[in-house]
């Protein structure tokens, strides 16, 4: 709904400004598949030699400044794992899609007993969830000075980045523990958190001096928000990140609106000012220290997963426990998936329980959410068979029979090319009730008996249970 | 209208136990090790190819500030040309029915919660499932309704007093032809007991079955003329006008249900409008689990409301959301490895995230299940809503907190 020229972009108007060489080196057959590649963000302009040439400058000034999204990138960290933050092209995702999923830091104390520190940050490194076929990981250190003794902080950042590959944030409004955090993190390229209407000369110095990306902070004050960014920026800092204040509980209807405006400042109205990420810090919940850890932790994922769905592209947590974590990096996994993409899983022969030769054979789609569906109502029935998953290019069964994307003959081909007539001694096929009307051509194209299961796959631990007590006749 | 009015007064009394008591029995629960099933199957997604990195832009040097250079906000307001039908939900005395209290969702001219453009008329709606027969249901709710399983008017009352069901969503599951068959006849029994124990609106959902559905539904409607009651829910698969004739006659409303699909909830809402006033649907664009698809319910949400408010007449209505479907992901009830925590906490969390999720994307009307996640999503909704400042000094200092 919110015109922005960015997601309306035609690949004509990129392929006009390329060199029109259809030279390849880019990979692509010609220069009008990289333009689209360009538009779809599936490619960079540096992958384009020639534009890159001085005679081309203008053409790639032209280029840059129309592929530019609304938020700037910021990378945090230098090493083998960064954490990249906003790059966001659009507001809603289903606009176009979302780049750069939210960033998720934990924080640690420069108070911390060595072993508690070193402990956490292990944790925090090897915290993995597998879901489907990714791993859900975490990714970044916040060191909160809470001594506000440099030293302190100092020895503190020291341990942190030698004891992980992951990026830090340095938390301190006070520029000498900064520094002296700097001193030691020198390479490592932190967030610097933060600059605000007090200390913003000498933090905006540090991060020149130490190439170092750099939060602004500014309390549900929007105003102040926005002028600290233009004065950084004229101070010569490129790279910002914009923390408008988490306020929790009573202040949750004027953070949310906050975190909006923000938004569609940036997006729809191209406001360079506010075009940087967004860092939310639901920690804040901890500030209640009379409440029980369960319900601070409660209430830290429940303003996370808001955060998340409202712009946030960095999160600063506390909570380290996994049913906080694992709502928190799931839904940031789903409101991060491309949109323009059906999902889908790899086709092919599953196998559920131990199956032997005469366990019973379904079929299902490719589609990510029917297959899931499909997979956990045959375990959570405890059935043992083989899945054949074919591939309906990511539909579910009832809009690929439909659109002809599942056919007898797909069905045919995937029975064929998994092998499964060496692996069953039977030959009966149950395939999905939203599929009954390709059960004749099913039958002649693949040479198999068919039976049609239930609509819905929560049926198929019954109907494999009536089929033990009375088996099709071979 | 008296009614709807104390309804506000009455949200802002905290009723019913703590969150914590509504969470209180998981550290009595035994964990056992139970290894997660992984599936090792790969996605096709395509990571984001990122943004090309910073051309040098050659500006004159600049000398640099000494103070802060002050600029003005202005909030990024817009005009909307459309607005959400106001659908109201059950009848009092006066209005033909018995209710005590009734409750309106929708009129919308703004999305959810953008504060900056204002306020929605009436605050999202939180019923609660009630089920007529004996279901199985995940072991952190069924907890707090074990002893009244099979007595659909006590498991109301309870939902209303003790978890504050400003709604109850009574499920005639017991009436699909294969399980127990239930008539029309004895169902709209069971709806009279239920309108008998409780003062609040009733939702009346059926069980899937198309053609049972709408026999039972239009016995119901006669049984219960009146009472304005929310039938959950019209399909593309129904007799249509037969049911919104039944809806329309004895004076009730109706959810029209598509399965994440603007194109097929328009459809549905064109063949209402034949024979129902747009006051009269509320549409259900289908809710997924969080990790089950809740990417693409949110998403078609929030496309259905924007798109409403931009001026498409067709999708103008309040949205209802199933959320008890979020206990249809595995993390919410399944025994975990012990680092991820109880599921008698994972549970309740999973449909609260849910809920919040689908909160931000525009939805009025929640079904829901465990009570500790109708208090939060209660909360919530009163604090996104609050015209109270906030006090941004609390948090000015949380870098140097101790936890």
């Amino acid at each position: 709904m919110e015109s922005t020229p960015k997601k309306e972009l035609s690949p004509i108007d990129v392929y006009k400004l390329l060199p029109k060489t259809n030279c390849k080196e880019c990979g692509e057959e010609n220069c009008m598949a990289f333009a689209t590649k360009l538009v779809n963000r599936e490619a960079t302009l540096q992958q384009c030699p020639p534009i890159l040439q001085d005679k081309y400058k203008e053409a790639f000034a032209k280029l840059w400044e129309m592929l530019k999204p609304p938020v700037k990138e910021i990378v945090i960290g230098s090493g083998e794992r960064v954490a990249k933050i906003g790059g966001k092209l659009v507001m809603y995702r289903h606009e176009f899609t979302y780049f750069n999923p939210t960033a998720i830091a934990i924080d640690v104390t420069d108070e911390m007993l060595e072993d508690e520190l070193l402990k956490r940050v292990r944790d925090v490194e090897n915290f993995t969830y597998p879901y489907i076929g990714q791993n859900l990981k975490l990714d970044a250190i916040a060191i909160r000075s809470t001594s506000n003794d440099p030293e302190r902080f100092k020895q503190t950042v020291k341990k942190v980045i030698e004891n992980t590959k992951l990026p830090v944030i340095l938390c301190s409004f006070n520029p000498n523990i900064i520094k002296s955090g700097l001193l030691v993190a020198a390479k490592n390229r932190p967030l610097i958190y933060a600059a605000t209407k007090d200390n913003w000369k000498e933090m905006a110095e540090l991060a020149l001096m130490y190439d170092s990306p750099l939060a602004v902070f500014a309390p549900n004050d929007l105003k102040l928000l926005r002028s600290l960014a233009k004065t950084l920026l004229e101070f010569g800092v490129k790279d910002l990140a914009l923390d408008p204040g988490t306020v929790p509980n009573e202040g949750l209807g004027e953070t949310i609106s906050n975190y909006t405006m923000l938004r569609r400042s940036a997006c729809r109205e191209e406001d360079e000012l506010l075009g940087f990420p967004l860092i939310g810090v639901p920690l804040v919940v901890w500030s209640n220290s009379k409440e029980m850890p369960e319900i601070s932790s409660w209430k830290e994922a429940c303003l996370a997963s808001m955060l998340i769905s409202r712009y946030a592209d960095l999160l600063i947590m506390h909570s380290f426990e996994g049913w906080i974590l694992l709502p928190t990096v799931i839904l940031r996994q789903n409101i991060y998936t491309d949109p323009r993409k059906p999902v889908a899983v790899q086709p092919g022969l599953k196998m559920f329980g131990a199956p032997d030769e005469n366990s019973p054979l379904l079929f299902t789609s490719n589609f990510a959410l029917t297959y899931y569906t499909v997979a956990s109502d045959i375990e959570s029935g405890g059935v043992t068979c083989h899945l054949l998953v074919v591939d309906t290019e990511g539909l579910s069964v009832e809009s690929a029979v439909a659109g002809r994307k599942l056919t007898a003959d797909k069905v045919a081909e995937a029975i064929k090319t998994t092998k499964v007539e060496e692996k069953v001694k039977h030959r009966n096929l149950i395939i999905p009730g939203r599929a009954a009307r390709l059960s004749g051509e099913i039958e002649e194209s693949s040479g198999w008996k068919v039976l049609v299961g239930p609509l819905d796959s929560s049926g198929i631990p019954k109907l494999i249970q009536d089929l033990k007590a009375q088996p099709p006749k071979a | 209208m008296e009614q709807e009015s104390k309804k506000d007064e009455g949200r802002k009394l905290s009723f019913g136990p703590k969150l914590f008591e509504l969470l209180a029995k998981f550290q009595e629960i035994e964990l056992e090790d139970v290894d997660l099933q992984v599936d090792e199957l790969e996605l096709w997604i395509q990571p984001g190819a990122g943004v090309v990195a910073p051309a040098k832009v050659v500006t004159a040097p600049k000398a640099k500030p000494t103070k802060i250079v002050e600029v003005d906000f202005k909030p990024p307001v817009m005009e909307y040309l459309g607005k959400i039908a106001e659908v109201k939900i059950g009848a009092t005395k006066s209005e033909g029915g018995t209710r005590g209290k009734t409750v309106t969702i929708g009129g919308e001219r703004f999305p959810a919660y953008y504060l900056f453009e204002g306020l929605m008329p009436h605050l999202p709606v939180l019923s609660l499932d009630v089920f007529d027969t004996k279901i199985p249901l995940a072991k952190p709710v069924k907890m707090h309704v074990e002893d009244v399983l099979e007595d659909p008017a006590a498991w109301a009352k309870r939902s209303v007093e003790k978890f504050g069901a400003e709604v109850v969503n009574l499920h005639l599951v017991s009436i699909d032809p294969l399980l127990k068959n239930t008539s029309p006849k004895e169902a709209s029994k069971t709806v009279e007991n239920v309108l008998q124990a409780v003062d609040v609106p009733l939702a009346i959902g059926g069980c899937g079955d198309p053609h049972k559905d709408l026999e039972v539904f239009e016995k119901v409607a006669e049984v219960a003329q009146g009472e304005r009651l929310l039938f959950n829910s019209v399909t593309l698969d129904m007799k249509i006008k037969r049911a919104a004739e039944a809806i329309k006659k004895y004076g009730h409303v109706v959810i029209a249900f598509t399965a994440m699909d603007l194109n097929k909830a328009r459809e549905l809402n064109r063949r209402l409008y034949e024979i129902l006033p747009k006051e009269h649907i509320v549409i259900d664009t289908t809710t997924a689990a969080l990790g089950y698809g809740l990417d693409y319910a949110f998403t078609v949400m929030e496309r259905t409301r924007l798109a409403a408010l931009m001026g498409d007449p067709e999708l103008q209505h309040p949205m209802s959301s199933g959320t008890t479907n979020a206990w249809a992901a595995r993390e919410a009830w399944l025994k975990m490895d012990p680092q991820w925590g109880p599921r008698e906490l994972r549970g309740p969390i999973w449909e609260t995230v849910t809920a919040l999720t689908l909160l931000l994307a525009g939805v009025d009307y929640f079904m829901m299940m465990h009570p500790a996640a109708v208090k939060t999503v209660r909360d919530t909704v009163a604090e996104l809503t609050s015209t109270s400042k906030a006090d941004a000094s609390k948090i000015a200092d949380w870098v140097t907190m101790k936890i």
